[in-house]
């Protein structure tokens, strides 16, 4: 099925390591996680120092000059980790705030932010949606204004991930509101800049990850912290918003996949009538249509992984794939709560808690209508 | 120094076993298969003296098919230095005697000065092969072991003793050390050392290879199966002497005894 793209034993032998990363540091820790909302910083300098967190990064910053199949198979087994709030952090970090620098970086930019990333010394963060902006990425207000050799960043973004553990965030702000789409720039800002100020948010889900409200109140940064050039920071977002949904899709879709594996032991288990529920045929069915749409799910996004490897753009693909996975995602979760019973509606169960984590997919890095809006465009409305 | 580990690649602890169709083994088609856990231990043990020496060579010993070769990356990707992939159909799966002959013959040619393997297979759960090739290769062995300590002339070496006691031990090298689960913490294979890996060699050979022969097993597994699921139990209740009575009866009436 997947086995060309994921063909090479060193494919098996770094999913080995990633599975044996994610069953021994994070799924016993899951639960300590959601108490801290947030997880463990010393992770990130562990997945660093196992080569986790530059996998398609050039060599010269401690990246490991691969492709999106590598990056496939990590997120296929960190998705397993019983906590939908750290796999998002963690992929926030590696597929969704630093993207944009690994691309269109300068060289001492990259030496600064994007090499001590990649060791796992920093952790970063994606600021683009704004308390009223946030599918309408365009209608984003947070200003940064030149001032001599550095930007004064004024303005507030909402519900951004890793906001505590972060050290920096790729900020995308308005640089010329004249511009128009040409108005924008991706700019780096440590989050220990004076003026830079966050409140942690309250989740119904997603529990294991940090999400907060950033305020600036005249931030001064080096123009030299702007990602690529000034004025392409939209183009470059919606470029790095494809790492985002793609990755999105995968870390949900195996985390539906063990949740399957467990309500299929729990229907073993769980006897009612005198047979296990597993016995009843509505639960076969049930479960073996979950099982096929999850298949058509991890087909559509391994075909997006296939172009991004073939070096071919995926942005259909990927946006077809977003919206697909995270109706099959919710489907799964709900059905297997359903299938918990009480049990499934209490927060320690693993389907309680897919119930309300994958909702999120609907929503965050772009929401279905989003998706939907442009596949329309694509399919000539 | 030259340290060999011995390792088998064994099916994955959450692998879903199904009986094969003659019911004398498991069924390997569509399992996903992982290092023996005892022998990460071992091959932890062996890559720490390693580190601590960085002129220590570690060369990784495995008997099985042509899937081994992944638990040899595997390791390889952990910082052994070379590996020995026994590709021969009669040894794998054979009994202890001979997967421990076919190993000496590999020790013979490597001459290490520590063995180390672990203490026994998550499947077979013998424990019987490093006993068998210490004696084979008339070196002086240790099981169980908990921590070692490697010195200029000898192995220094914790075991593990029932009711949780520790007894430590001297070994001359070269000795033979099996390595009980939990001895250290497992390093995993980071991307850079998988990488690295795809240039060490894995030296293929057969029995035959090795100069040994009659390798097949001489024990034969008749059936394999899970016990019964719904067997009933009985619980024998009263007084104590009731209790024993009682199961002093059921014991001649099943005739075990
Ligand atoms: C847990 C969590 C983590 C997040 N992490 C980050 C982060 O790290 N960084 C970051 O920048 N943002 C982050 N977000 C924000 C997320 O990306 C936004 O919430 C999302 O883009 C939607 O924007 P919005 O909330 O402003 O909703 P709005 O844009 O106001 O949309 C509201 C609703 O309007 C409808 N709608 C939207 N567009 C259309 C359309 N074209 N046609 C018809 N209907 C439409 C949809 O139903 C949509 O849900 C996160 C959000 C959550 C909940």
């Amino acid at each position: 099925m997947s086995s060309d793209l994921y063909a090479t034993p060193e494919h098996e032998a770094f999913r080995e390591t990633v599975r044996k990363f994610t069953e021994e540091q994070m799924r016993p820790r899951a639960r300590d996680f959601d108490a801290a909302g947030r997880i463990d910083k010393s992770l990130f300098k562990q997945m660093g120092d196992l080569g986790m967190l530059g996998l398609r990064y050039d060599p010269a910053y401690g990246g490991s000059g691969l492709d999106w199949s590598f990056s496939a198979v990590m997120h296929e087994e960190l998705g397993r980790s019983d906590n939908a709030g750290a796999t998002l952090a963690i992929s926030v970090h590696t597929e969704m705030a630093t993207p944009s620098l690994a691309q269109f970086g300068s060289d001492d930019l990259k030496r600064a932010y994007l090499a001590p990333a990649i060791a796992g010394d920093t952790v970063s963060a994606i600021a683009v949606t704004e308390p009223d902006a946030g599918s309408d990425v365009a209608g984003i207000k947070t200003r940064a204004v030149r001032d001599g050799s550095d930007w004064v960043i004024d303005g507030s973004k909402i519900y951004i991930t890793n906001a505590a553990n972060a050290d920096w965030l790729c900020l995308l702000a308005v640089t010329d509101p004249d511009a128009g789409y040409g108005g924008f720039s991706q700019i780096i800002v440590p989050t220990d800049t004076p003026g830079v100020r966050y409140d942690l948010l309250d989740k119904i889900g997603n529990w294991g990850s940090d999400t907060g409200q950033f305020y600036f109140e005249g931030v001064r940064v080096p123009v030299a912290n702007t990602i690529g050039e000034v004025g392409r920071g939209f183009q470059q977002q919606m470029m790095q918003f494809q790492d985002e949904r793609l990755v999105a899709c995968i870390t949900a879709l195996s985390a539906m996949e063990l949740l399957w594996d467990e309500t299929k032991k729990w229907t073993d288990e769980r006897v009612l009538f005198g047979k296990p529920l597993s016995k009843m045929q509505n639960t076969q069915f049930k479960m073996a249509e979950l099982w096929v749409q999850m298949q058509a799910a991890r087909e559509l996004n391994l075909s997006a992984v296939r172009r991004l490897v073939d070096g071919k753009d995926a942005t259909t693909l990927i946006t077809a794939a977003k919206v697909f996975t995270v109706g099959v995602c919710m489907r799964v979760a709900s059905e297997c709560m359903q299938l918990h019973g009480g049990y499934g509606y209490m927060k320690e169960s693993m389907a309680g808690r897919a119930f309300v984590d994958t909702r999120l997919g609907g929503i965050g890095g772009g929401s279905d209508e989003t998706m939907l809006q442009y596949l329309a465009k694509q399919l000539g409305f | 120094m030259k340290v060999m580990v011995c390792l088998k690649q064994v099916p994955h602890q959450d692998a879903k076993l199904d009986i094969n169709s003659d019911g004398t083994w498991i069924q390997e088609d569509n399992i996903k298969f992982e290092i023996n856990s005892y022998d990460t231990y071992a091959l932890e043990e062996a890559l720490r003296i390693k580190d601590a020496d960085a002129d220590t060579e570690v060369v990784v010993v495995s008997i099985g098919p042509d899937r081994v070769t992944q638990a040899l990356r595997t390791a390889l990707g952990m910082g052994a230095d070379r590996a020995v992939h026994v590709n021969d159909a009669e040894a794998f799966g054979s009994d202890a005697l001979c997967v421990a002959k076919v190993l000496a013959a590999v020790a013979k040619a490597e001459s290490p000065d520590l063995i180390f393997t672990g203490l026994m297979t998550d499947d077979g759960n013998s424990s019987a092969v490093p006993p068998m090739l210490a004696e084979l290769i008339d070196v002086p062995s240790a099981t169980g072991v908990l921590h070692t300590e490697a010195a200029n002339g000898s192995l220094k070496v914790e075991r593990e003793l029932e009711g949780g006691a520790i007894e430590v031990v001297e070994l001359p090298k070269p000795c033979l050390a099996s390595i009980q689960t939990g001895a250290n913490q497992v390093r995993y294979a980071s991307l850079k050392g998988i990488m690295q890996a795809k240039k060490k060699p894995i030296d293929v050979k057969t029995a035959a290879d090795l100069g040994v022969s009659d390798v097949a097993s001489k024990a034969t597994i008749d059936k394999v199966y899970s016990p019964p699921k719904n067997a009933t139990a009985d619980i024998l209740s009263g007084s104590t002497d009731e209790i024993v009575s009682g199961l002093m009866g059921k014991i001649k009436e099943l005739g075990v005894l």
